[in-house]
């Protein structure tokens, strides 16, 4: 028998707009009208009315203090919502993704979470590629099937404003310091940044193990070869 | 350069192009001269064009246009599914597939085993030099 067809458009389609395809008569007798007014012996169902509510007797309406000479319109307060950026379906904790941009390009790289600025939180894990504990945007990344497990890892103290930049404070330079190259003020990585990446690293890491190949597939980089094509493939 | 391969009743083709493009298909009837009437156990019966189909080696043995229960059987008794996986045209395809579905993690296996693969055979080869030498 020839599989059953779900309906896909309208039952009444617009052969040119504003102008249907079935008369009345025609769409009367497809929406089942005449087998719905059958199944109620001749009539079509109907709901009672409801009751007109009755005028408060007690507090009649008063005159308003205030005539508006103008009509204003009655804004609505509308909430604003600010919702992190959707997330793939394909994305979930312990994917591994391919970074497609940056000093890490290429590089295969274990999602950790969601910031609530919308950016994946990420890590390498370090020893593994060098790719420390970072933030990435959806758009540039690659989701591959690939999972790791993460249920022994905590990523909730990362947030966004763990990766703000410190404000350096700017002292005002006299004409002789003017003259005197500036020097490199090196960012050094503070340590706690150092014990936090270690903290989550080692759990990852033994996670990573268990699994054969896993480690040196992170390690490697990804790139396109010949043949490959980037619509076909499954990543 | 005689053909072995004839639209018959009972041919099984291969559809090479279009909607069930991949599917293994039975011709049950000739409609006229360019299209024929294909059925397949999991499928509508439909026509489709000859252009569209590849010919393959298996006939089964069925009346014109049978019922998809003595096609069933048909195909059962003649084994088509085996016979075809066993081919070396189905093998081929049972390749292509599986490497078109491996996904970034498996393709990365693949090279490593490659790259193994390839050293065993240049140290069994060097052993094989190193005695023909001596």
């Amino acid at each position: 028998m020839a599989p059953k067809k779900t309906r896909t458009g309208p039952r009444n389609p617009d052969l040119v707009p504003g102008i249907k395809k079935f008369s009345r008569s025609k769409m009367y007798h497809k929406r089942g009208l005449w087998a719905i007014k059958a199944k109620h012996g001749g009539k079509f169902p109907t709901h009672d009315a409801k009751p007109a509510p009755q005028p408060d007797v007690a507090a009649p309406e008063k005159a308003p203090k205030f005539y508006p000479a103008d009509d204003v319109k009655k804004t609505r307060a509308k909430p604003k919502k600010n919702n992190p950026t959707k997330l793939r379906a394909s994305i979930t904790p312990g994917t591994v993704l391919i970074l497609l941009a940056g000093r890490f390009m290429g590089k295969r790289v274990v999602f950790l979470n969601q910031l609530p600025s919308g950016l994946l939180l990420v890590t390498g894990p370090f020893k593994v590629n060098g790719v420390p504990i970072k933030r990435v945007n959806q758009a540039y990344v690659i989701a591959t099937s690939t999972k790791v497990d993460i249920s022994s890892v905590d990523v909730s103290k990362f947030d966004d404003k763990y990766f703000t930049k410190e404000k350096t404070k700017k002292a005002k330079k006299t004409e002789g310091e003017f003259f005197k190259s500036d020097e490199e003020k090196k960012s050094v990585l503070p340590q706690y940044k150092k014990d936090d990446q270690k903290a989550v690293d080692t759990a990852l890491l033994k996670a990573i193990e268990a699994v054969p190949d896993l480690k040196t597939y992170l390690s490697a980089r990804f790139s396109l070869r010949d043949g490959m094509k980037p619509h076909q493939l499954v990543f | 350069m005689t053909f072995k391969r004839f639209v018959e009743i009972g041919r099984v083709a291969l559809v090479n192009y279009g909607k069930e493009y991949g599917r293994l298909v039975v011709i049950v009837d000739v409609v006229d001269q360019n299209r024929a009437l294909i059925d397949a156990p999991d499928m509508v019966r439909c026509q489709i064009n000859f252009k569209r189909l590849s010919l393959t080696d298996i006939k089964i043995d069925i009346p014109r246009i049978p019922k998809k229960k003595t096609l069933i059987a048909a195909m059962e008794e003649a084994d088509v599914k085996n016979k075809w996986e066993k081919s070396s045209w189905g093998r081929k395809l049972i390749v292509q597939q599986r490497r078109a579905s491996l996904n970034d993690f498996d393709r990365f296996k693949v090279m490593l085993a490659r790259i193994k693969r390839g050293g065993v055979i240049r140290q069994e080869l060097a052993r094989l030099k190193k005695e023909n030498a001596a």
